[in-house]
């Protein structure tokens, strides 16, 4: 009996040994990944409390962690201006978690990313508590404040870049919603908050800068023309401009905004952009075939999108298009449709020479001690069009504010070159209205998209979307 | 040759009892007040209330223990009150000053204590139960079918285990764990002989004739029922498990724990094929995020453990809340959380000293019914920590147990206290000096030189010469069955 008892005894050992193995093989192997779940409640609550790093715009914090005297979280995240920088910023909630630059950069801001390691390790040793890395935006202060101001009551985007590097300057979306709502401790007031924006039909937390696609209308003919000129014409080139176009195999007859004439039935290119003739582009579409169109828009980063850390919608050119889809696409028609950032990147590539510079918020990220974690070097994506080509382009739009169609972009001492647009996107709804330009002292790229203006505003779209140019262009002068 | 009687110099203990009781106040209640440490809250006005209850309780056990069973295992008790102290200072944190388990815990604590302190008086020879073995078996029987009545039976979290009296809830389960060991200790113990030299011998092994296969049977149909029946995944292994080891250490045989096994996975198969309850049980322990909520609790309380890590948040700094039923069968979770991978340790190790020194009051017993009482008692309990421990950390499927003497639950902590009291009965037995009237029937197996012929020769009849004791002393039991040695061999 003895015997079988001590054989019992090794079992029971054995049966306490493969729980002790088990939990400690547990804590190795299943730990991290258990800790790093997005079901894990217990890690977000217990970060949600953690300082985090602020996000810098200039020097100024746009969002910093506070300390508050509260037994369950430590710290509040507080969003100065925060509707003004919400399509940067993103917010923090402990609902619905995280988005934009406070997602893409959390392990940064928590100092939990692998290149933070070392200093955890020193700040362990040291025994201070470890701070989150600051995120340097490109945003300039004056220029944002500038477009959120000019935009006021308006529905749309401004989006400013410079464009030699890439640094984006301004990036509004209105109307916006406030991170500091979603971002609070008064849970019952976070899930109102998120609900009441959700709800709005006027969709505050959509990104109209860079998350939104719409049809870009006459802009787009800066990417016709830019085919145009790869393919040898010149802005003298004389185009057919009737007052009235059949399009190839469809009833469809393209008329000119506002059922006017283009000066002449014969004009040259410069004219045509000038007057912003849809007949004359119609033509130079056909004439370069919808392939042609595609691979310049391509080159501008259509059907491709931008950004790797925050992302952005991607702009669509469309595939398989027949003689009259390629006419009423080479004026930003038919299924065109692009963010506001990509068609400002169009003016920007076009300015600089033909270079599309990748846009980008984060300049750089640096420890609490100012020393430098990462830094963003510019980075050219592609040539879209020749240097030459550009520059002819880039005299064009010139031309265009100083004499024609942009003249409402116009501005003393200072030589802008842009293209308005305006996208008939329903015959029962207001036009979508779009200026993008070029300031070359400033070096800078700026687009404005207005979906709704204020009651009272011109309704054309020098008048409505030419006033927030200045402003920004202003502001960064 | 040496006399029995010189085993009159062995020790007490008591003070190393008194001095491990002490310090284990010291951990238990060192939790309760760290946990308001740890959140900067106000230590209750009345905090000298639980520490003078819990202080009372300790030294009560300890007193009774030191008057009725002088020579018990020093090591039993202390083990025993330090966990039922963790467990009301994590259940006191768990109420979080809102609910009241602990409170109520510690009522039941005081009442178990009490029947402990009873039962180790009043059992002062347990082995009169011995002659009831068949009233016990169907005491266990009636007590497992309870909850299956109406009006009083209860459905709780999809088991039928409960009984609820006067608002009470009960699980009949736990009183019926130690009446059935009693009741198997009794009926192998009459019967090892039969089951033992009965049989054919097929690859060096006694296989048991198939008659005496009946009572497996029988244990092993109870088993499956219990499942069946009452959804009880748990206390079915428990049952059919002790069954099967009580059988193996009376006869010696593994043939027992073969045919044990076999029937076990024949009845696994079945089960699994034939219910959907025991294949979710299955999935959810091996893929548990294949279904988030179906899996919370498990999920929840792996995210508890995982965010312990080896130290643990402290006490009071985790938040062992977020898992549902917390207080009773996740409350390991919750020790893995708050005091970590080291502390979970621990408490294992806790219930390992106690499984272990109750086979070695097993293998101390002086006779066949204090040794199959012993190890029986021992190994259901570290069955029943090893597949609820077991099943929250995932190394098991999980079944419904609750944790002994940590977790929220009143007829669990009377039924393991109850079985601490027998424990120290039956190691006080063991180690106690042999006096004089007593000697026949006590046997120190442990003393290797000790054959008491002289004593034997000179000393009353055994007042029960049924049962199977034996005169002499050797190294190896096989010489205490060996008739040879023996000059009046009970019942060779």
């Amino acid at each position: 009996m003895n015997h079988s008892i001590r054989w019992v005894s090794a079992v029971a050992g054995l049966m306490f040994f493969a729980l002790l193995a088990n939990i400690t093989g547990s804590y190795l192997f299943r730990g991290p990944e258990l800790t790093n779940s997005p079901l894990n409640q217990r890690v977000l609550q217990e970060q949600f409390g953690w300082p985090r790093g602020p996000l810098m715009a200039g020097n100024t914090p746009i969002v910093e962690s506070v300390a508050v005297d509260s037994y369950l979280w430590a710290n509040k995240r507080v969003y100065n201006n925060g509707p003004m920088y919400a399509p940067i910023t993103g917010y923090y909630s402990l609902n619905f978690g995280r988005s934009r630059l406070e997602q893409v950069y959390n392990a940064e801001l928590t100092s939990t990313s692998d290149s933070q390691l070392m200093a955890r390790v020193m700040d362990a040793l040291a025994g201070r508590s470890t701070q989150g890395a600051i995120v340097q935006t490109t945003i300039n202060p004056a220029a944002q404040a500038a477009a959120w101001e000019a935009m006021q009551g308006r529905k749309g985007a401004v989006v400013a870049v410079d464009y030699t590097t890439g640094a984006l300057l301004a990036y509004v979306s209105t109307p916006s919603y406030d991170p500091a709502d979603l971002a609070s401790s008064d849970l019952d007031h976070v899930v109102d908050a998120w609900d009441a924006y959700n709800d709005d039909p006027a969709r505050p937390m959509a990104d109209r800068a860079g998350r939104e696609i719409y049809p870009p209308g006459s802009t787009f003919k800066l990417v016709t023309t830019a085919a145009a000129l790869e393919a040898g014409w010149r802005p003298d080139t004389l185009v057919d401009s009737p007052k009235e176009l059949p399009l190839p195999n469809s009833e469809h007859v393209l008329e000119n905004f506002g059922q006017v004439g283009c000066g002449g039935e014969r004009i040259t290119m410069l004219d045509a952009m000038k007057v912003s003739c849809n007949t004359a582009y119609a033509n130079i579409g056909m004439a370069l075939g919808a392939d042609a169109l595609r691979n310049q828009a391509e080159k501008f980063g259509f059907n491709e999108g931008f950004m790797s850390d925050i992302g952005s919608a991607t702009s669509n050119f469309p595939s398989e298009m027949d003689a009259a889809q390629t006419a009423m696409s080479a004026i930003g028609q038919f299924e065109v449709a692009a963010t506001p950032l990509q068609m400002t990147m169009v003016a920007a590539a076009i300015a600089n020479r033909g270079v599309l510079m990748e846009p980008y918020l984060v300049s750089e990220l640096r420890n609490p001690d100012l020393s430098v974690l990462s830094i963003h070097a510019k980075n050219p994506i592609r040539q879209a069009l020749s240097q030459q080509s550009a520059g002819i382009l880039a005299s064009m739009m010139i031309e265009n504010v100083n004499s024609g169609g942009g003249d409402d972009a116009a501005m003393d001492g200072l030589t802008v070159g842009g293209k308005t647009g305006t996208a008939q996107w329903d015959t029962d709804e207001h036009p979508y209205y779009w200026f993008v330009g070029f300031v070359e002292e400033s070096h800078v790229a700026i687009g404005v998209f207005i979906e709704e203006t204020k009651s009272g505003d011109p309704q054309w779209s020098g008048g409505a979307a030419g006033p927030v140019f200045k402003a920004v262009a202003e502001a960064l002068r | 040759m040496t006399r029995a009687s010189t085993a009159t110099s062995t020790p007490t203990r008591r003070g190393v009892e008194l001095a491990l009781v002490l310090f284990g106040f010291g951990i238990a209640t060192g939790g309760y007040l760290l946990y308001y440490l740890n959140n900067n809250a106000p230590i209750p006005t009345n905090w000298w209330f639980p520490f003078a209850a819990w202080l009372g309780m300790s030294l009560a056990a300890h007193i009774v223990v030191r008057r009725a069973a002088p020579y018990a295992d020093p090591v039993l008790l202390p083990c025993v009150l330090l966990l039922n102290g963790l467990g009301l200072a994590m259940l006191n944190r768990l109420d979080s000053g809102i609910g009241s388990a602990a409170a109520v815990q510690l009522r039941w604590t005081a009442l178990a204590i009490v029947v402990a302190c009873v039962a180790l008086v009043a059992l002062r020879d347990y082995r009169v139960l011995e002659r009831y073995t068949y009233s016990l078996f169907l005491l266990g029987a009636a007590l497992l079918v309870l909850p299956l009545l109406p009006v009083i039976g209860q459905d709780k979290n999809g088991s039928q285990i409960w009984i609820e009296i006067f608002g009470y809830s009960f699980q009949p389960a736990e009183i019926a764990k130690i009446v059935l060991t009693f009741a198997f200790a009794s009926y192998l113990s009459d019967h090892r002989e039969r089951l033992k030299t009965a049989g054919t011998k097929v690859l060096g092994i006694t296989w048991p004739r198939l008659a005496d296969t009946l009572p497996i049977g029988v244990m092993w149909l109870s088993a499956l029922a219990i499942l069946v029946f009452q959804n009880d995944l748990g206390t079915s292994l428990l049952f059919f498990g002790l069954f099967v080891m009580m059988l193996y250490v009376a006869t010696d045989s593994p043939a027992w724990p073969i045919i044990g096994g076999l029937a076990f996975a024949a009845a696994a198969v079945l089960v699994y094929t034939q219910t959907t309850r025991v294949q979710i049980r299955v999935e959810s322990w091996l893929n548990p995020f294949a279904d988030v909520d179906q899996n919370y609790q498990i999920i929840e309380g792996q995210f508890g453990m995982a965010w312990g890590g080896l130290f643990g948040r402290g006490w009071g700094m985790g938040r062992p809340g977020r898992i549902p039923i917390v207080n009773s069968d996740f409350i390991s979770a919750a020790f893995g959380e708050e005091l970590g991978l080291i502390g979970l340790m621990a408490i294992i190790i806790l219930y390992a000293i106690i499984v272990m020194r109750s086979l070695r009051a097993a293998l101390m017993a002086r006779e066949w019914f204090g040794k199959l009482l012993a190890s029986g008692l021992g190994f259901v309990f570290a069955l029943q920590v090893f597949a609820i421990i077991g099943g929250v950390t995932r190394l098991l499927p999980l079944t419904g147990l609750t944790t002994p003497f940590i977790s929220q639950g009143g007829s669990s902590l009377l039924a393991n206290w109850v079985i601490i009291a027998i424990l120290l009965r039956l190691s006080h037995q063991a180690r106690a000096p042999i006096e004089l009237d007593n000697a026949v029937e006590v046997v120190n197996l442990e003393d290797e030189e000790t054959v008491a012929l002289e004593v034997v020769a000179a000393a009353p009849a055994s007042p029960r010469p049924a049962v199977p004791t034996a005169p002499t002393a050797a190294p190896q039991e096989a010489a205490l069955e060996a008739p040879a040695a023996t000059p009046r061999g009970a019942n060779a």
